[in-house]
Protein backbone atom coordinates (compact mmCIF):
# COMPACT_ATOMS: atom_id res chain seq x y z
CA UNK A 1 0.00 0.00 0.00
CA UNK A 2 1.12 3.56 -0.59
CA UNK A 3 1.91 6.20 2.01
CA UNK A 4 -1.59 7.55 1.33
CA UNK A 5 -3.38 4.47 2.66
CA UNK A 6 -3.80 3.74 6.35
CA UNK A 7 -5.45 0.50 7.39
CA UNK A 8 -7.29 0.24 10.71
CA UNK A 9 -7.20 -3.44 11.59
CA UNK A 10 -10.38 -5.22 12.55
CA UNK A 11 -10.71 -5.27 16.34
CA UNK A 12 -13.42 -5.65 18.95
CA UNK A 13 -16.88 -5.52 17.38
CA UNK A 14 -15.65 -4.32 13.98
CA UNK A 15 -16.96 -6.54 11.18
CA UNK A 16 -14.55 -5.16 8.57
CA UNK A 17 -11.32 -3.14 8.66
CA UNK A 18 -11.20 0.63 8.25
CA UNK A 19 -9.26 2.40 5.52
CA UNK A 20 -8.22 6.04 5.63
CA UNK A 21 -7.01 7.51 2.36
CA UNK A 22 -4.80 10.44 3.37
CA UNK A 23 -1.24 11.67 3.01
CA UNK A 24 0.88 11.63 6.17
CA UNK A 25 0.24 15.38 6.47
CA UNK A 26 -3.56 15.07 6.25
CA UNK A 27 -3.51 11.99 8.49
CA UNK A 28 -2.00 14.13 11.26
CA UNK A 29 -5.14 16.30 11.23
CA UNK A 30 -7.45 13.31 10.94
CA UNK A 31 -5.91 11.68 14.02
CA UNK A 32 -6.65 14.71 16.16
CA UNK A 33 -10.43 14.49 16.34
CA UNK A 34 -12.88 11.56 16.55
CA UNK A 35 -12.65 10.56 12.87
CA UNK A 36 -10.79 7.26 13.43
CA UNK A 37 -13.11 6.24 16.25
CA UNK A 38 -16.07 6.96 13.96
CA UNK A 39 -14.53 4.92 11.11
CA UNK A 40 -14.30 2.00 13.57
CA UNK A 41 -17.87 2.49 14.77
CA UNK A 42 -19.21 2.41 11.21
CA UNK A 43 -17.26 -0.85 10.70
CA UNK A 44 -19.47 -2.41 13.40
CA UNK A 45 -22.78 -1.86 11.57
CA UNK A 46 -24.65 -4.94 10.30
CA UNK A 47 -24.23 -5.81 6.65
CA UNK A 48 -21.25 -3.53 5.98
CA UNK A 49 -19.22 -4.80 3.02
CA UNK A 50 -15.41 -5.06 2.96
CA UNK A 51 -14.38 -1.75 4.57
CA UNK A 52 -15.28 1.46 6.36
CA UNK A 53 -13.66 4.31 4.40
CA UNK A 54 -12.50 7.82 5.27
CA UNK A 55 -11.32 10.12 2.46
CA UNK A 56 -8.44 12.67 2.46
CA UNK A 57 -10.68 15.55 3.62
CA UNK A 58 -12.38 13.59 6.40
CA UNK A 59 -13.14 15.02 9.83
CA UNK A 60 -15.36 14.19 12.76
CA UNK A 61 -19.07 14.10 12.00
CA UNK A 62 -22.22 12.74 13.66
CA UNK A 63 -22.01 8.98 13.96
CA UNK A 64 -20.35 8.66 10.57
CA UNK A 65 -17.30 10.81 9.82
CA UNK A 66 -17.65 13.58 7.25
CA UNK A 67 -15.72 12.28 4.24
CA UNK A 68 -16.92 8.77 5.03
CA UNK A 69 -18.07 6.04 2.64
CA UNK A 70 -19.57 2.67 3.50
CA UNK A 71 -21.44 0.07 1.43
CA UNK A 72 -24.14 -2.26 2.75
CA UNK A 73 -25.68 -5.52 1.65
CA UNK A 74 -29.31 -4.81 0.63
CA UNK A 75 -30.47 -8.09 2.23
CA UNK A 76 -28.59 -8.00 5.54
CA UNK A 77 -27.55 -4.36 5.78
CA UNK A 78 -28.89 -1.22 7.41
CA UNK A 79 -29.60 2.35 6.38
CA UNK A 80 -28.75 5.16 8.78
CA UNK A 81 -29.73 8.82 8.40
CA UNK A 82 -26.34 9.54 9.98
CA UNK A 83 -24.66 7.89 6.99
CA UNK A 84 -26.25 10.49 4.73
CA UNK A 85 -26.08 13.51 7.00
CA UNK A 86 -28.47 16.23 8.14
CA UNK A 87 -28.07 18.21 4.94
CA UNK A 88 -29.42 15.62 2.54
CA UNK A 89 -27.97 16.09 -0.95
CA UNK A 90 -25.78 18.97 0.01
CA UNK A 91 -24.27 19.27 -3.44
CA UNK A 92 -22.25 21.25 -5.99
CA UNK A 93 -23.15 22.42 -9.47
CA UNK A 94 -20.71 23.97 -11.90
CA UNK A 95 -21.76 26.26 -14.74
CA UNK A 96 -19.43 26.92 -17.66
CA UNK A 97 -19.92 30.35 -19.22
CA UNK A 98 -18.79 31.82 -22.52
CA UNK A 99 -17.27 34.80 -20.64
CA UNK A 100 -13.70 35.60 -19.67
CA UNK A 101 -12.21 37.84 -17.00
CA UNK A 102 -12.08 40.71 -19.54
CA UNK A 103 -15.89 40.75 -19.53
CA UNK A 104 -15.91 41.45 -15.80
CA UNK A 105 -14.89 45.10 -15.90
CA UNK A 106 -17.75 45.95 -13.61
CA UNK A 107 -17.20 42.93 -11.41
CA UNK A 108 -18.48 44.74 -8.35
CA UNK A 109 -21.80 45.65 -9.89
CA UNK A 110 -22.37 42.18 -11.36
CA UNK A 111 -21.49 40.42 -8.12
CA UNK A 112 -23.75 42.72 -6.15
CA UNK A 113 -26.55 42.10 -8.60
CA UNK A 114 -26.15 38.31 -8.24
CA UNK A 115 -26.11 38.72 -4.47
CA UNK A 116 -29.44 40.52 -4.66
CA UNK A 117 -30.93 38.11 -7.17
CA UNK A 118 -30.13 34.86 -5.37
CA UNK A 119 -31.57 34.92 -1.85
CA UNK A 120 -28.92 33.93 0.68
CA UNK A 121 -28.35 34.05 4.40
CA UNK A 122 -30.88 33.71 7.18
CA UNK A 123 -34.41 34.91 6.77
CA UNK A 124 -34.29 35.74 3.05
CA UNK A 125 -37.18 33.79 1.64
CA UNK A 126 -37.86 32.16 -1.68
CA UNK A 127 -39.25 34.32 -4.45
CA UNK A 128 -41.76 31.57 -5.14
CA UNK A 129 -44.95 30.84 -3.27
CA UNK A 130 -45.49 27.14 -3.65
CA UNK A 131 -48.79 25.36 -3.33
CA UNK A 132 -48.83 21.98 -1.59
CA UNK A 133 -49.28 20.14 -4.86
CA UNK A 134 -46.36 22.02 -6.42
CA UNK A 135 -44.18 21.02 -3.49
CA UNK A 136 -45.31 17.42 -4.05
CA UNK A 137 -44.20 17.64 -7.67
CA UNK A 138 -40.83 19.10 -6.67
CA UNK A 139 -40.23 16.29 -4.18
CA UNK A 140 -41.08 13.72 -6.84
CA UNK A 141 -39.41 15.28 -9.87
CA UNK A 142 -36.53 17.49 -8.68
CA UNK A 143 -34.73 19.36 -11.46
CA UNK A 144 -37.13 17.95 -14.02
CA UNK A 145 -40.01 19.81 -12.33
CA UNK A 146 -38.07 23.07 -12.58
CA UNK A 147 -37.27 22.52 -16.27
CA UNK A 148 -40.93 21.68 -17.02
CA UNK A 149 -41.92 24.96 -15.38
CA UNK A 150 -39.55 26.89 -17.62
CA UNK A 151 -36.69 27.37 -15.17
CA UNK A 152 -34.09 25.73 -17.37
CA UNK A 153 -33.23 23.37 -20.19
CA UNK A 154 -33.31 19.63 -20.71
CA UNK A 155 -29.49 19.65 -20.89
CA UNK A 156 -29.48 20.92 -17.30
CA UNK A 157 -30.98 17.80 -15.82
CA UNK A 158 -29.19 15.51 -18.25
CA UNK A 159 -26.01 16.87 -16.62
CA UNK A 160 -27.15 16.22 -13.07
CA UNK A 161 -26.63 13.01 -11.08
CA UNK A 162 -29.68 10.76 -11.56
CA UNK A 163 -30.97 13.25 -14.14
CA UNK A 164 -31.91 15.54 -11.26
CA UNK A 165 -34.63 13.14 -10.13
CA UNK A 166 -33.86 10.33 -7.74
CA UNK A 167 -36.28 7.49 -8.35
CA UNK A 168 -38.34 6.13 -5.51
CA UNK A 169 -39.00 9.52 -3.96
CA UNK A 170 -42.24 9.58 -1.97
CA UNK A 171 -43.55 12.95 -0.93
CA UNK A 172 -45.85 11.26 1.60
CA UNK A 173 -42.78 10.09 3.54
CA UNK A 174 -41.84 13.76 4.15
CA UNK A 175 -43.49 15.17 7.31
CA UNK A 176 -45.55 18.33 7.53
CA UNK A 177 -42.83 19.79 9.74
CA UNK A 178 -40.22 19.21 7.03
CA UNK A 179 -42.51 20.73 4.42
CA UNK A 180 -43.15 23.74 6.62
CA UNK A 181 -39.42 24.34 6.96
CA UNK A 182 -38.66 23.94 3.28
CA UNK A 183 -41.61 25.57 1.61
CA UNK A 184 -40.35 29.12 1.80
CA UNK A 185 -36.74 28.17 1.13
CA UNK A 186 -36.80 26.79 -2.42
CA UNK A 187 -34.30 28.67 -4.56
CA UNK A 188 -32.29 30.04 -1.65
CA UNK A 189 -28.64 29.49 -0.90
CA UNK A 190 -28.79 29.37 2.90
CA UNK A 191 -25.90 30.21 5.21
CA UNK A 192 -22.87 28.48 6.76
CA UNK A 193 -20.41 27.00 4.28
CA UNK A 194 -22.80 27.35 1.34
CA UNK A 195 -21.80 29.74 -1.39
CA UNK A 196 -21.98 30.97 -4.93
CA UNK A 197 -18.69 31.73 -6.61
CA UNK A 198 -17.51 33.23 -9.88
CA UNK A 199 -14.26 31.55 -10.90
CA UNK A 200 -11.71 31.60 -13.68
CA UNK A 201 -10.23 28.42 -15.17
CA UNK A 202 -6.61 29.07 -14.25
CA UNK A 203 -4.95 25.84 -15.28
CA UNK A 204 -5.84 22.75 -17.26
CA UNK A 205 -4.19 19.47 -16.24
CA UNK A 206 -5.95 17.22 -18.73
CA UNK A 207 -6.75 18.92 -22.05
CA UNK A 208 -8.67 16.00 -23.50
CA UNK A 209 -11.05 15.58 -20.56
CA UNK A 210 -11.40 19.33 -20.01
CA UNK A 211 -12.58 19.66 -23.60
CA UNK A 212 -15.21 16.98 -23.07
CA UNK A 213 -16.41 18.90 -19.97
CA UNK A 214 -16.44 22.08 -22.11
CA UNK A 215 -13.79 23.79 -20.00
CA UNK A 216 -10.88 25.87 -21.28
CA UNK A 217 -8.24 28.10 -19.80
CA UNK A 218 -9.34 31.67 -19.09
CA UNK A 219 -13.05 30.84 -19.13
CA UNK A 220 -15.31 31.97 -16.29
CA UNK A 221 -17.25 29.36 -14.36
CA UNK A 222 -19.88 29.67 -11.63
CA UNK A 223 -20.01 27.23 -8.74
CA UNK A 224 -23.12 26.76 -6.58
CA UNK A 225 -22.88 24.88 -3.28
CA UNK A 226 -26.06 24.27 -1.28
CA UNK A 227 -28.41 21.55 -0.17
CA UNK A 228 -31.95 20.65 0.76
CA UNK A 229 -32.27 23.45 3.32
CA UNK A 230 -34.54 23.03 6.35
CA UNK A 231 -36.62 20.39 4.59
CA UNK A 232 -33.73 17.92 4.40
CA UNK A 233 -32.53 18.68 7.93
CA UNK A 234 -35.99 17.93 9.28
CA UNK A 235 -36.26 14.66 7.31
CA UNK A 236 -33.01 13.53 8.96
CA UNK A 237 -34.24 14.45 12.46
CA UNK A 238 -37.67 12.88 11.91
CA UNK A 239 -36.22 9.52 10.90
CA UNK A 240 -33.52 9.50 13.58
CA UNK A 241 -36.34 9.79 16.13
CA UNK A 242 -38.49 7.17 14.46
CA UNK A 243 -35.64 4.67 14.16
CA UNK A 244 -34.79 5.18 17.85
CA UNK A 245 -38.34 4.27 18.75
CA UNK A 246 -38.55 1.21 16.51
CA UNK A 247 -35.03 -0.18 16.62
CA UNK A 248 -33.43 1.32 19.73
CA UNK A 249 -29.88 2.54 20.17
CA UNK A 250 -28.54 0.94 23.35
CA UNK A 251 -26.64 -1.69 21.29
CA UNK A 252 -24.86 1.01 19.24
CA UNK A 253 -21.45 2.55 19.98
CA UNK A 254 -22.91 6.00 19.22
CA UNK A 255 -26.53 7.16 19.33
CA UNK A 256 -26.11 9.04 16.04
CA UNK A 257 -25.60 5.68 14.28
CA UNK A 258 -29.25 4.76 14.81
CA UNK A 259 -30.49 2.78 11.82
CA UNK A 260 -33.09 0.44 10.34
CA UNK A 261 -32.68 -2.62 8.11
CA UNK A 262 -32.68 -1.63 4.43
CA UNK A 263 -35.45 -4.15 3.81
CA UNK A 264 -37.67 -2.93 6.66
CA UNK A 265 -40.70 -0.70 6.13
CA UNK A 266 -39.03 2.14 8.02
CA UNK A 267 -35.74 1.71 6.15
CA UNK A 268 -37.57 1.90 2.82
CA UNK A 269 -39.61 4.86 4.01
CA UNK A 270 -36.49 6.78 5.03
CA UNK A 271 -34.90 6.08 1.62
CA UNK A 272 -37.97 7.42 -0.16
CA UNK A 273 -38.02 10.53 2.06
CA UNK A 274 -34.29 11.00 1.50
CA UNK A 275 -34.84 10.79 -2.26
CA UNK A 276 -37.60 13.42 -2.00
CA UNK A 277 -35.34 15.76 -0.01
CA UNK A 278 -32.54 15.16 -2.53
CA UNK A 279 -34.90 16.14 -5.33
CA UNK A 280 -35.77 19.32 -3.43
CA UNK A 281 -32.03 20.11 -3.30
CA UNK A 282 -31.68 19.51 -7.04
CA UNK A 283 -34.65 21.79 -7.82
CA UNK A 284 -33.20 24.38 -5.46
CA UNK A 285 -30.01 24.65 -7.51
CA UNK A 286 -31.93 24.67 -10.77
CA UNK A 287 -33.87 27.76 -9.67
CA UNK A 288 -30.69 29.45 -8.52
CA UNK A 289 -29.16 28.65 -11.92
CA UNK A 290 -32.17 30.17 -13.67
CA UNK A 291 -31.91 33.41 -11.72
CA UNK A 292 -28.17 33.62 -12.34
CA UNK A 293 -28.76 33.24 -16.07
CA UNK A 294 -31.50 35.87 -16.07
CA UNK A 295 -29.33 38.26 -14.14
CA UNK A 296 -26.26 37.78 -16.33
CA UNK A 297 -28.41 38.42 -19.43
CA UNK A 298 -28.85 42.04 -18.31
CA UNK A 299 -25.10 42.51 -18.66
CA UNK A 300 -24.34 40.06 -21.45
CA UNK A 301 -27.31 39.44 -23.76
CA UNK A 302 -25.53 36.52 -25.46
CA UNK A 303 -24.32 34.86 -22.27
CA UNK A 304 -24.34 31.10 -21.91
CA UNK A 305 -24.05 29.33 -18.59
CA UNK A 306 -24.16 25.61 -19.28
CA UNK A 307 -24.38 23.04 -16.54
CA UNK A 308 -21.15 21.02 -16.53
CA UNK A 309 -22.51 18.69 -13.86
CA UNK A 310 -24.34 18.64 -10.55
CA UNK A 311 -22.94 16.26 -7.94
CA UNK A 312 -24.27 14.95 -4.60
CA UNK A 313 -22.24 15.05 -1.39
CA UNK A 314 -24.62 13.57 1.18
CA UNK A 315 -26.58 10.66 -0.22
CA UNK A 316 -27.22 6.90 -0.19
CA UNK A 317 -27.58 5.11 -3.53
CA UNK A 318 -28.11 1.58 -4.81
CA UNK A 319 -25.23 0.92 -7.20
CA UNK A 320 -23.65 -2.11 -8.84
CA UNK A 321 -20.09 -2.81 -7.75
CA UNK A 322 -17.61 -5.65 -7.85
CA UNK A 323 -17.97 -7.53 -4.56
CA UNK A 324 -15.67 -10.54 -4.22
CA UNK A 325 -15.35 -10.85 -7.99
CA UNK A 326 -19.08 -10.62 -8.66
CA UNK A 327 -21.19 -7.68 -9.82
CA UNK A 328 -23.66 -6.98 -7.06
CA UNK A 329 -26.16 -4.26 -6.22
CA UNK A 330 -25.26 -2.65 -2.89
CA UNK A 331 -26.30 0.46 -0.97
CA UNK A 332 -23.46 2.99 -0.91
CA UNK A 333 -23.66 5.77 1.69
CA UNK A 334 -21.55 8.82 0.95
CA UNK A 335 -21.42 11.42 3.66
CA UNK A 336 -19.33 14.38 2.61
CA UNK A 337 -17.99 12.38 -0.31
CA UNK A 338 -18.35 12.59 -4.09
CA UNK A 339 -19.23 9.78 -6.46
CA UNK A 340 -16.27 9.32 -8.78
CA UNK A 341 -17.27 6.78 -11.43
CA UNK A 342 -14.82 5.94 -14.18
CA UNK A 343 -15.53 5.60 -17.92
CA UNK A 344 -18.35 3.43 -19.16
CA UNK A 345 -20.81 3.56 -16.25
CA UNK A 346 -24.40 3.91 -17.34
CA UNK A 347 -25.00 6.50 -14.59
CA UNK A 348 -22.72 9.01 -16.37
CA UNK A 349 -24.27 11.41 -18.93
CA UNK A 350 -23.76 10.12 -22.46
CA UNK A 351 -21.43 12.92 -23.58
CA UNK A 352 -19.06 12.22 -20.66
CA UNK A 353 -19.34 8.42 -20.57
CA UNK A 354 -16.10 7.76 -22.43
CA UNK A 355 -13.97 9.77 -19.99
CA UNK A 356 -15.67 9.37 -16.58
CA UNK A 357 -17.89 11.60 -14.49
CA UNK A 358 -16.94 15.15 -13.51
CA UNK A 359 -16.05 15.65 -9.84
CA UNK A 360 -15.86 19.10 -8.25
CA UNK A 361 -13.86 19.76 -5.13
CA UNK A 362 -14.52 23.25 -3.80
CA UNK A 363 -11.81 24.90 -1.78
CA UNK A 364 -12.46 27.03 1.25
CA UNK A 365 -13.29 30.71 0.87
CA UNK A 366 -10.48 32.41 -1.04
CA UNK A 367 -8.72 29.25 -2.19
CA UNK A 368 -8.83 27.36 -5.50
CA UNK A 369 -11.45 24.78 -6.42
CA UNK A 370 -10.78 21.79 -8.65
CA UNK A 371 -12.43 19.76 -11.37
CA UNK A 372 -11.48 16.10 -11.38
CA UNK A 373 -12.63 13.09 -13.35
CA UNK A 374 -13.85 9.80 -11.89
CA UNK A 375 -11.85 6.62 -12.39
CA UNK A 376 -12.01 2.85 -12.53
CA UNK A 377 -9.49 2.88 -9.70
CA UNK A 378 -12.01 4.65 -7.46
CA UNK A 379 -14.47 1.87 -8.20
CA UNK A 380 -11.81 -0.63 -7.03
CA UNK A 381 -10.68 1.26 -3.93
CA UNK A 382 -13.50 3.41 -2.57
CA UNK A 383 -16.82 2.24 -4.05
CA UNK A 384 -16.32 4.87 -6.74
CA UNK A 385 -15.82 7.81 -4.40
CA UNK A 386 -13.43 10.64 -3.69
CA UNK A 387 -13.16 13.73 -1.49
CA UNK A 388 -15.71 16.54 -1.42
CA UNK A 389 -13.84 19.60 -0.19
CA UNK A 390 -11.12 20.91 2.01
CA UNK A 391 -12.57 19.72 5.34
CA UNK A 392 -12.44 21.79 8.50
CA UNK A 393 -9.53 21.72 10.94
CA UNK A 394 -10.31 24.72 13.11
CA UNK A 395 -13.44 25.27 15.17
CA UNK A 396 -15.55 28.33 14.56
CA UNK A 397 -14.71 29.52 18.07
CA UNK A 398 -10.99 29.16 17.35
CA UNK A 399 -11.36 30.89 13.98
CA UNK A 400 -13.06 33.82 15.72
CA UNK A 401 -10.23 34.07 18.22
CA UNK A 402 -7.55 34.03 15.54
CA UNK A 403 -9.03 36.28 12.87
CA UNK A 404 -10.99 39.48 12.63
CA UNK A 405 -13.44 40.21 9.80
CA UNK A 406 -11.03 42.93 8.62
CA UNK A 407 -8.19 40.42 8.31
CA UNK A 408 -10.31 38.06 6.23
CA UNK A 409 -11.41 40.93 4.00
CA UNK A 410 -7.77 41.91 3.53
CA UNK A 411 -6.68 38.35 2.66
CA UNK A 412 -9.36 38.24 -0.04
CA UNK A 413 -8.57 41.75 -1.26
CA UNK A 414 -4.89 40.87 -1.64
CA UNK A 415 -5.93 38.02 -3.90
CA UNK A 416 -8.31 40.31 -5.82
CA UNK A 417 -11.33 38.29 -4.72
CA UNK A 418 -14.53 40.23 -4.25
CA UNK A 419 -16.75 39.22 -1.34
CA UNK A 420 -20.46 39.82 -0.90
CA UNK A 421 -21.74 38.42 2.38
CA UNK A 422 -24.94 38.81 4.34
CA UNK A 423 -22.99 38.82 7.56
CA UNK A 424 -19.42 40.10 7.58
CA UNK A 425 -18.94 38.75 11.09
CA UNK A 426 -20.05 35.31 9.88
CA UNK A 427 -17.27 35.10 7.30
CA UNK A 428 -14.67 34.65 10.03
CA UNK A 429 -16.15 31.17 10.61
CA UNK A 430 -15.16 30.34 7.06
CA UNK A 431 -11.62 31.74 7.25
CA UNK A 432 -9.39 29.86 4.75
CA UNK A 433 -7.06 28.79 7.58
CA UNK A 434 -9.99 27.01 9.28
CA UNK A 435 -9.79 24.37 6.55
CA UNK A 436 -7.32 21.76 5.39
CA UNK A 437 -5.25 22.56 2.35
CA UNK A 438 -7.47 21.73 -0.64
CA UNK A 439 -4.40 21.50 -2.91
CA UNK A 440 -3.16 18.65 -0.74
CA UNK A 441 -6.56 16.93 -0.75
CA UNK A 442 -6.77 16.85 -4.55
CA UNK A 443 -3.10 15.90 -4.89
CA UNK A 444 -3.77 12.81 -2.75
CA UNK A 445 -6.93 11.96 -4.70
CA UNK A 446 -4.94 12.20 -7.93
CA UNK A 447 -1.99 10.22 -6.58
CA UNK A 448 -4.27 7.43 -5.34
CA UNK A 449 -6.06 7.58 -8.68
CA UNK A 450 -9.54 7.83 -7.09
CA UNK A 451 -10.23 11.12 -8.87
CA UNK A 452 -7.82 12.58 -11.42
CA UNK A 453 -7.04 16.26 -11.89
CA UNK A 454 -8.63 18.04 -14.83
CA UNK A 455 -8.69 21.77 -14.06
CA UNK A 456 -7.97 24.35 -11.39
CA UNK A 457 -10.41 27.18 -10.77
CA UNK A 458 -9.41 30.51 -9.24
CA UNK A 459 -12.04 32.39 -7.22
CA UNK A 460 -12.91 35.82 -8.62
CA UNK A 461 -15.98 36.73 -6.56
CA UNK A 462 -17.67 34.96 -3.65
CA UNK A 463 -21.25 35.30 -2.46
CA UNK A 464 -22.12 33.98 0.97
CA UNK A 465 -25.17 34.10 3.19
CA UNK B 1 -22.68 31.40 34.42
CA UNK B 2 -25.74 30.38 32.40
CA UNK B 3 -24.02 28.74 29.43
CA UNK B 4 -20.67 28.46 27.74
CA UNK B 5 -19.43 27.60 24.24
CA UNK B 6 -16.72 24.98 23.76
CA UNK B 7 -14.39 24.29 20.82
CA UNK B 8 -15.64 21.88 18.14
CA UNK B 9 -14.04 21.30 14.71
CA UNK B 10 -17.02 21.78 12.47
CA UNK B 11 -20.00 22.78 14.56
CA UNK B 12 -21.03 24.44 17.79
CA UNK B 13 -20.82 22.77 21.19
CA UNK B 14 -22.26 24.32 24.33
CA UNK B 15 -22.89 23.60 27.97
CA UNK B 16 -25.77 25.12 29.95
CA UNK B 17 -26.18 25.10 33.71
CA UNK B 18 -29.00 25.46 36.20
CA UNK B 19 -29.97 24.85 39.79
CA UNK B 20 -32.75 22.65 38.45
CA UNK B 21 -33.08 20.68 35.22
CA UNK B 22 -35.78 23.17 34.17
CA UNK B 23 -33.31 25.99 34.56
CA UNK B 24 -30.55 24.15 32.68
CA UNK B 25 -32.95 23.69 29.73
CA UNK B 26 -33.95 27.37 29.98
CA UNK B 27 -30.31 28.36 29.77
CA UNK B 28 -29.78 25.98 26.85
CA UNK B 29 -32.49 27.99 25.06
CA UNK B 30 -30.47 31.14 25.80
CA UNK B 31 -27.38 29.51 24.26
CA UNK B 32 -29.37 28.66 21.12
CA UNK B 33 -30.71 32.22 21.06
CA UNK B 34 -27.13 33.53 21.21
CA UNK B 35 -26.07 31.31 18.27
CA UNK B 36 -28.99 32.50 16.16
CA UNK B 37 -29.05 36.15 17.19
CA UNK B 38 -25.29 36.74 17.41
CA UNK B 39 -24.88 40.38 18.45
CA UNK B 40 -28.59 41.23 18.24
CA UNK B 41 -30.63 41.78 21.34
CA UNK B 42 -33.87 39.96 20.72
CA UNK B 43 -37.10 41.40 22.15
CA UNK B 44 -39.86 39.41 23.80
CA UNK B 45 -42.79 40.48 21.61
CA UNK B 46 -44.12 37.01 20.84
CA UNK B 47 -44.98 34.15 23.18
CA UNK B 48 -45.23 30.52 22.11
CA UNK B 49 -46.46 27.68 24.26
CA UNK B 50 -44.96 24.32 23.40
CA UNK B 51 -45.39 20.79 24.67
CA UNK B 52 -42.94 18.01 23.94
CA UNK B 53 -42.23 14.45 24.80
CA UNK B 54 -39.19 12.19 24.56
CA UNK B 55 -38.39 8.52 25.06
CA UNK B 56 -35.70 9.43 27.59
CA UNK B 57 -34.05 12.55 29.01
CA UNK B 58 -31.66 12.99 26.09
CA UNK B 59 -34.35 12.67 23.45
CA UNK B 60 -36.41 15.21 25.37
CA UNK B 61 -33.47 17.62 25.18
CA UNK B 62 -32.93 16.80 21.49
CA UNK B 63 -36.62 17.40 20.74
CA UNK B 64 -36.57 20.69 22.64
CA UNK B 65 -33.59 21.99 20.65
CA UNK B 66 -35.13 20.75 17.44
CA UNK B 67 -38.41 22.56 18.20
CA UNK B 68 -36.59 25.90 18.59
CA UNK B 69 -34.77 25.29 15.28
CA UNK B 70 -38.06 24.33 13.62
CA UNK B 71 -39.82 27.48 14.85
CA UNK B 72 -36.99 29.61 13.50
CA UNK B 73 -37.14 28.05 10.00
CA UNK B 74 -40.86 27.49 9.64
CA UNK B 75 -42.31 30.44 11.56
CA UNK B 76 -39.44 32.94 11.68
CA UNK B 77 -39.63 32.88 15.44
CA UNK B 78 -36.38 33.66 17.23
CA UNK B 79 -36.29 32.73 20.89
CA UNK B 80 -34.88 35.04 23.55
CA UNK B 81 -36.17 33.52 26.76
CA UNK B 82 -37.82 30.33 27.97
CA UNK B 83 -39.61 29.17 31.07
CA UNK B 84 -39.79 25.42 31.31
CA UNK B 85 -41.42 22.71 33.31
CA UNK B 86 -40.17 19.16 32.95
CA UNK B 87 -41.97 16.13 34.30
CA UNK B 88 -39.99 12.97 33.61
CA UNK B 89 -39.80 12.82 29.79
CA UNK B 90 -42.40 15.51 29.15
CA UNK B 91 -41.88 19.21 28.88
CA UNK B 92 -44.07 22.28 28.68
CA UNK B 93 -42.48 25.61 27.87
CA UNK B 94 -43.38 29.22 27.37
CA UNK B 95 -40.99 30.64 24.79
CA UNK B 96 -40.63 34.38 24.41
CA UNK B 97 -39.02 35.96 21.42
CA UNK B 98 -39.60 37.94 18.27
CA UNK B 99 -40.06 37.78 14.52
CA UNK B 100 -36.64 36.98 13.05
CA UNK B 101 -37.19 39.30 10.10
CA UNK B 102 -36.82 42.26 12.48
CA UNK B 103 -33.09 41.53 12.83
CA UNK B 104 -30.00 41.63 10.62
CA UNK B 105 -27.05 39.25 10.40
CA UNK B 106 -28.64 36.27 12.12
CA UNK B 107 -27.11 32.83 12.00
CA UNK B 108 -28.68 29.51 11.20
CA UNK B 109 -28.70 26.06 12.80
CA UNK B 110 -29.32 23.04 10.60
CA UNK B 111 -30.13 20.49 13.28
CA UNK B 112 -29.85 19.30 16.85
CA UNK B 113 -27.64 16.23 17.33
CA UNK B 114 -26.92 13.61 19.98
CA UNK B 115 -23.17 14.07 19.52
CA UNK B 116 -21.39 14.49 22.86
CA UNK B 117 -24.73 15.16 24.50
CA UNK B 118 -24.94 14.78 28.25
CA UNK B 119 -27.38 15.69 30.96
CA UNK B 120 -25.98 15.31 34.45
CA UNK B 121 -26.51 16.26 38.02
CA UNK B 122 -23.60 18.16 39.51
CA UNK B 123 -22.83 19.47 42.99
CA UNK B 124 -24.32 22.83 42.03
CA UNK B 125 -27.37 21.48 40.21
CA UNK B 126 -27.62 20.40 36.59
CA UNK B 127 -25.42 20.57 33.51
CA UNK B 128 -26.54 19.85 29.93
CA UNK B 129 -24.29 19.69 26.87
CA UNK B 130 -25.05 19.44 23.16
CA UNK B 131 -23.55 19.97 19.70
CA UNK B 132 -25.66 21.59 17.01
CA UNK B 133 -25.03 21.19 13.29
CA UNK B 134 -24.55 24.63 11.70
Amino acid sequence: MTENTHIIKKEGKMLVPGIVFASPKLFEYIKKDKTLEQVKNVAMLPGIIEKSIALPDSHQGYGFPIGGVAAFDPEKGIISPGGVGYDINCSVRLLATNLTIKDLKNKKEITHSLFRTVPSGVGRESKLRLSDSELDDILKQGTQWAVKKGYGLKEDYLHTEDNGKIEGADQKAVSQRARARGKKQLGTLGAGNHFLEIQEVEEIFDEKVAKVFRLEKGQLTIMIHCGSRGLGHQVASDYIKEMEKQYGFSHLPDRELVNAPIKSELGKKYLSAMAAAANFAFANKQLITHWIRQDLKHYFPKVKAQVVYDICHNIAKFETHNVNGKQKEILVMRKGATRSFGPGRKEIPQDYRNVGQPVFIPGSMGTHSYVLVGTKKAEELSWGSTAHGAGRILSRTAAKKQFSPQQIKQILKDKDILLEAGSIKGIVDEAPAAYKDVDEVVRVSNELGIGNLVAKLRPVAVIKG
Amino acid sequence: MKYTFLPHTADIKFKAYGKTLNQAFENAALAISKILAKENKVKTNITKDIELEGIDQKSLFYNFLEEIIFLFDAEHFIVSKASIKITKYKLTAKLKGDNASNYQGLDHIKAATYAEMHIKKTQKGWEVQAVVDV
